[in-house]
């Protein structure tokens, strides 16, 4: 990330004409795109007057910043004593697993009491990956044998946590392509069954979306919401080159806020999203 | 949101089939829309940019200015050039001893699922494949890769999950697979983001002992604007000789291959279809094509030009 700006200054420094299409590139470049791309630039010219690098990074990110909503991350134990119940959901490979070892730690840095449940009977050691990770974080976990029901291994963790008092129960499914609907209608499936003995669960329903994927992310947001109607967003990756300027489209579209992000592979390499972290990052 | 590509194209039709002549400013219009189209489609911007810039040289062209339908004319420019940009030659995989396959790539984006998909293709071709897991950071990586050997019934190399030392792994493996009566060797390798230093470091020492004929880039078929980043800095520090495409079962429009190929040079060699292994074949230049113009219809159209 960064570097943007500097290049920004440069190019636009001492330039009697601006190259358009350079600057579309830029802004292309972090996903945003065509649409909020297109606006940001007519805007820019719109000005009528020699533009700055200062212009053009304020211009974007005002839009951007504009868009997203105000952070407003707040988990906290249900006063009930019931499990806060978090649904981890996505298209494959994206970070469901490792996001999901990465939330119970940060739920139990603060004190909260946390199991995890191993619903993907399906990819071959999904459930040794989240197993793994259990016992590196010494978090309770449940799980089914291979190709067991998703659903009942939610019902039975469900039932666990229940039973003892359990804070937060997260639960991590195998990755599907939005465009299966068999797969689509196993997740409504998960979300009736975890309703069973306590109507007002999953309380949270998060998809899962890598920041190097481009316009289909939006694509795979509006397919799983039409499923289980998403309340969140989780943005991993953000370590490497890709930006995850989608996810401002995923916003703005479908009000799909981004609640944590995904730093690197380790456990500690994850943090509640902060909008005006992200728009900086993004220029 | 945008239109579609072959909305846009369509759109394109119209336009120029409105004017008698065509002329330089029309073509511009027309192709700007196009190249929006693109981009949405995730295909890179300078890619996107030099693509339409040499269709435009193309369709103003003597022949496409004089006929009667220059839209379709424009339309079938742009398709085969797509063609042959995605397409050249398609060189087969390098099995000649020692056959060593290097699995490279980002996080996620299908290297274990791909070696073991690649492992049935060579053994229902006849040779004797054998896998090796060299991802000593995912959380049981190695399982994932020892559970689908055992599906397919190919013998696979698994390390202590303690060691740390890549080199020393594939070394050991080498040592192993000279009793295994093997022809091919799959390494798979863990996920990187082609940015990280340290973790491209370890890959190149790897590739440099190993010396592989083939190095294979796994690609997420959903890559968006980061594409191109992420190949050239894969093949700049172990010089790829292929792409797999991966997760071509979903709605991705695929621009990623375009601009992979486009910047690399290197031939994508096959696509992922499915999580299954059985969902694996040969790339198809044409229907790439057609996948990232989104224009079955159009492309009928042309062909009744
Ligand atoms: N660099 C980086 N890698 C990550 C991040 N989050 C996850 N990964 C890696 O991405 C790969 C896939 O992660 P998983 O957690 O297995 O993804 P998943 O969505 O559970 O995958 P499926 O269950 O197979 O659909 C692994 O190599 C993870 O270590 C992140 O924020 N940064
Ligand atoms: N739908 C679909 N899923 C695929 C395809 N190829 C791989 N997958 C899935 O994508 C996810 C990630 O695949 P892996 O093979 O674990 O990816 P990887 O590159 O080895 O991941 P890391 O080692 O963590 O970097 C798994 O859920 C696979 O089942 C494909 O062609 N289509
Ligand atoms: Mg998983
Ligand atoms: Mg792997």
């Amino acid at each position: 990330m960064s570097g943007f700006f500097k290049k920004l200054i440069n190019k636009v420094r001492n330039k009697a004409e601006i190259d358009w299409d350079e600057l579309e590139a830029d802004l292309i470049a972090a996903d945003l795109g065509a649409k909020l791309t297109m606006t940001i630039v007519d805007e820019l010219q719109d000005l009528g007057r020699q533009i700055t690098a200062d212009d053009v990074s304020d211009t974007a990110k005002r839009h951007i910043a504009e868009i997203l909503p105000e952070d407003k991350l707040d988990l906290r134990p249900r006063e009930d004593g019931l499990p806060y119940v978090i649904l981890m959901v996505g298209v494959n490979g994206t970070g469901k697993t490792t996001s999901t070892a990465k939330l119970s730690q940060h739920l139990k840095s603060q004190g909260h009491s946390v199991m995890v449940a191993a619903a993907d009977t399906f990819r071959a050691a999904a459930v040794e990956q989240l197993e793994v990770w259990a016992n590196r974080l010494e978090i309770p976990l449940v799980k089914g044998a291979p190709n067991a029901d998703p659903s009942s291994v939610c019902y039975t963790a469900h039932q666990k946590a229940i039973a003892e008092g359990t804070q937060f129960l997260i639960l991590d499914t195998a990755g599907r392509l939005h465009t299966r609907h068999n797969l689509m209608s196993e997740l409504e499936k998960i979300e009736r069954t975890v309703g069973k003995q306590d109507p007002s669960a999953p309380h949270l329903k998060m998809i899962v979306v890598d920041a190097t994927t481009g316009g289909n992310a939006l694509q795979q947001a509006r397919e799983f919401n039409k499923a289980i109607a998403l309340d969140g967003l989780v943005v991993t990756k953000l370590d490497g080159s890709g930006k995850g300027g989608i996810i401002v489209s995923i916003y703005q579209e479908l009000g799909i806020a981004p609640k944590f992000i995904g730093l690197g592979e380790e456990a500690h390499q994850f943090k509640p999203f902060r909008k005006e972290e992200f728009v900086e990052d993004i220029m | 949101m945008f239109n579609s590509l072959s909305d846009s194209l369509e759109n394109t039709f119209k336009k120029l089939r409105g004017h008698g002549k065509i002329s330089e400013k029309n073509i511009s219009d027309a192709l700007r829309e196009v190249r929006l189209s693109l981009l949405e489609a995730d295909v890179e911007f300078s890619i996107a940019k030099d693509f339409i810039n040499k269709v435009k040289e193309k369709a103003l062209g003597e022949t496409v200015m004089k006929s009667i339908k220059p839209g379709e004319q424009i339309v079938k420019i742009f398709h085969d050039e797509l063609t042959e940009l995605l397409g050249g030659d398609q060189v087969p995989l390098d099995l000649n001893p020692p056959a060593r396959i290097l699995m490279v790539g980002l996080n996620g984006a299908g290297k274990t699922t791909t070696s073991a998909k690649l492992a049935m293709r060579l053994k229902k071709e006849g040779r004797r494949p054998l896998l090796i897991a060299c991802d000593l950071y995912r959380p049981a990586a190695i399982e994932q890769l020892g559970t689908l050997g055992a599906q397919i019934d190919v013998p696979v190399y698994k390390p202590d999950a303690s060691e740390t030392n890549l080199v020393k792994v594939a070394k050991d493996a080498l040592k192993w697979a000279e009793d295994q009566n093997g022809t091919v060797l799959i390494f798979d390798t863990a996920g990187r983001q082609e940015i990280d230093e340290k973790l491209i470091e370890e890959l190149k020492d790897l590739h440099k002992f190993l010396d592989p004929k083939e190095t294979l880039l796994v690609a997420d078929a959903a890559t968006g604007q980061q594409a191109v980043s992420v190949a050239n800095h894969f093949d700049e520090a172990v010089g790829i000789t292929g792409i797999v495409l991966t997760k071509l079962d979903g709605d991705a429009r695929g621009g990623a291959a375009l601009s992979m190929r486009g910047v690399t040079g290197k031939p994508i060699k096959y696509i992922g279809e499915g999580e299954k292994l059985e969902n694996f074949s040969e790339f198809h230049p044409e229907r790439m094509a057609g996948r990232i113009l989104d224009m079955g219809d159009v492309v009928s159209m042309v062909e009744q030009v």
